[in-house]
């Protein structure tokens, strides 16, 4: 009898699941990163995406064939202009910055966040990567993996980005040689490797039939196939931005699910205050729903009273971690770097606290180890966990700008310990006290 | 656009705060005289920067999305602007996760843009299903209109055609709305929210395209917002 609980726990999820997506426009999301030079051919292989893909449009295809610059060479169309190629950005002094873009096919919509390639834009790399579900490393065939393609894959794995797939480029300059492909992909392990000509379109949106030693997808059914990650299988955590008062009769907890599931009856714990109460609605613009799953949007109203503010949060039975000592892998966003001794505003969820940084002193653009200490204690999980609940940013006090970019360390803080275990502590630890008092008193 | 902004604010009991560049209007400027660049700057960026500064507001919601122009494409969530309504493309906050950092100094305010991440079509589709009420002018009829350049412009609201200008009727509407005399409708007979969907799965033209205003230089919008424009 014990499967079938699991049954029905799969058969809830896909209730909840298809309203979702159809809500979504009927298809799931995948958001990957691009990273690469323009030398690499990124800009050509991300417009020849779009062109073959259906998401760029005529009058854009129209303004690139007018354009006076072409890269590509005579009967070719440029794609790169499609996306307002880095070169050309460079020569126009228009900035250069992450740049999203949208295309969808019958499977599946995509966005993408085109990163600039050089060590000096890792913040952008950074900011585009965060939310990504894989990244695409572009890699010129002739030079193999760069300084610069070793960084973007590493920045792919500080991030957590789940898969990484380098695009191996301009195969149509080596006549598409097998021994080619192979030397770059024993040079860069550790990820798929799919050999392409963004140029003439080989292996992006349809298979090459000028290789038929490669037997893999294009890079478009490899996107089309990877899994987007859906957090609903896990703790459920929902982070409170607003409570929602109108009236003394409705008092409910707004927020986006960041992970997990919710059902109405469920017990809850609140955070900080470790209490618990049980689910009496999920109220949404469209009705109350009787579940809810990230990364939703609700308003879940409790059966009682209980103490709950912006900042707090809602978590199911398994409890995240908490401390005021937090250690997490880092990245130094902006010139003049993260000094050790200095106050910072950390951002974690909805909350937003003074902390000092106690170790970790990083230059713009380094990579490591730090550790804060926050004012008021954070509950968190780590990054591995949790991407959302186990994030943060070191906000300057003085510019106010974003410095830091953290990801929390799996065995940070402790376990949080739920209410009654505590307390069971505290009168275990008060009987002994007594104990040792009434043996020292000779009583 | 203006009668559907004022009955719909009073239907939902908001308070409506209407900032014009007076003086701009008083000196009668219009795109004809000044061209669009300038008469952009004075009725719309200045209007903007002024009426936030005027009210003291710390935060800006704007409906703008990444897929519609370039330099959008390049837009923050939570754009910073400093004391001017400036914003400084080359120098945009770090915006990682759902971490969006809302801090700013004296004077700065920033421009929240929530939809930055959905498509024209998405747009679209949440109008259908959830039944959001839309101005008219989304919607095709017979309109008299003058065609200028290749762009349909309507004439509903005084317009004022150039010599030799012809105004003929054209079943057509709105993809994008602007200010009247620089913002073209589309030849279209979809006249139900349905309808309009349909015709943007076909679609094979960029929403601003008849924004004339994006067009009137290289990098046009980039430098607009740098100014100021939402």
């Amino acid at each position: 009898m014990a499967a079938q609980p699991v049954v029905l726990e799969k058969a809830v999820a896909r209730v909840a699941l298809t309203s979702f997506l159809k809500s979504e426009g009927e298809k799931d999301l995948l958001r990957f990163s691009t990273a690469g030079s323009v030398d690499d051919g990124k800009s050509t292989l991300i417009g020849r995406l779009l062109f073959d893909a259906g998401g760029a449009f005529e009058d854009q295809i129209e303004a690139v064939k007018a354009s006076k610059v072409n890269r590509a060479g005579a009967g070719h169309v440029d794609f790169s202009l499609l996306t307002d190629g880095l070169k050309a950005e460079r020569e126009q002094g228009i900035t250069i910055d992450v740049a999203y873009r949208y295309f969808a096919t019958p499977k599946r919509k995509f966005i993408i966040a085109d990163t600039p390639g050089h060590e000096e834009y890792t913040r952008n790399m950074a900011t585009g990567a965060s939310n990504c579900d894989a990244a695409v490393v572009l890699v010129d065939v002739r030079q193999g993996p760069t300084e610069q393609s070793h960084r973007h894959a590493a920045i792919a794995r500080l991030l957590g980005i789940p898969h990484t797939i380098v695009a191996v480029n301009k195969m149509d300059l080596v006549d598409y040689d097998q021994s080619a492909f192979e030397r770059v992909k024993a040079a860069f392990p550790g990820a798929d490797h799919i050999p392409v000509s963004a140029l003439m379109g080989d292996n992006v949106a349809t298979r090459s039939t000028k290789m038929p030693w490669y037997g893999g997808p294009s890079l478009l059914e490899k996107l089309e196939q990877l899994p987007s990650s859906h957090r609903f299988n896990e703790p459920f955590r929902l982070p409170v931005q607003l409570v929602i008062r109108p009236d003394a009769e409705f008092r409910g907890y707004a927020g986006q699910i960041a992970a997990g599931r919710v059902r109405v009856g469920e017990e809850l714990t609140a955070l900080p205050t470790r209490r618990t109460a049980r689910v009496a609605r999920i109220v949404t613009y469209d009705g109350d729903l009787d579940e809810a799953i990230a990364p939703m949007s609700v308003t879940v109203v409790l059966d009682r009273e209980i103490d709950l503010s912006r900042g707090g949060l809602l978590v199911g039975d398994a409890l995240p971690h908490q401390g005021r000592r937090i250690a997490a892998q880092a990245v130094a966003l902006l010139p003049g770097g993260i000094q050790a001794g200095r106050e910072y505003l950390l951002k974690h969820g909805a909350s937003l606290v003074p902390a000092r940084l106690l170790s970790g002193t990083l230059a713009m653009n380094g990579i490591g180890p730090i550790e804060v200490e926050t004012t008021l204690p954070l509950h968190f999980d780590s990054y591995r966990e949790n991407r959302l609940t186990g994030a943060f940013v070191l906000i300057d006090r003085v510019s106010n700008n974003t410095v830091a970019a953290a990801m929390i360390e799996t065995g940070s803080g402790e376990q949080t310990e739920p209410l009654l275990m505590k307390l069971a502590r505290g009168l275990r630890r008060a009987a002994d006290a007594l104990e040792e008092f009434s043996q020292g008193s000779g009583i | 656009m203006i009668h559907f902004r004022d009955s719909y604010t009073r239907e939902i009991g908001a308070e409506l705060i209407v900032y014009t560049n007076d003086e701009a209007v008083a000196a009668g400027a219009n795109p004809y005289d000044l061209g669009t660049s300038k008469c952009c700057n004075l009725l719309r960026t200045r209007a903007v920067v002024d009426g936030l500064k005027r009210y003291g507001f710390d935060a800006a919601l704007g409906g703008a999305r990444r897929d519609e122009e370039k330099s959008r494409a390049k837009e923050r969530v939570f754009s910073l602007r400093d004391s001017h309504g400036q914003w400084d493309p080359k120098n945009q906050r770090p915006e990682l996760w759902n971490l969006y950092n809302g801090q700013i100094n004296k004077g700065e305010s920033v421009r929240v843009f929530p939809l930055s991440n959905w498509t024209e079509f998405d747009v679209w589709q949440y109008i259908h299903e959830d039944k959001i009420p839309i101005v008219p002018l989304y919607f095709a009829k017979p309109r008299e209109v003058v065609v200028r350049g290749g762009t349909v412009i309507p004439l509903e609201a005084n317009v004022k055609l150039l010599p030799r200008e012809q105004p003929q009727t054209v079943m057509c509407r709105m993809r994008s709305l602007g200010c009247t005399p620089c913002s073209g409708a589309i030849r279209s007979e979809a006249d139900t929210v349905p309808k309009i969907i349909e015709e943007l799965k076909a679609f094979r033209r960029s929403e601003r395209e008849n924004r004339v205003i994006d067009f009137d230089q290289e990098g046009s919008m980039e430098l607009k917002k740098r100014e100021g424009y939402f």
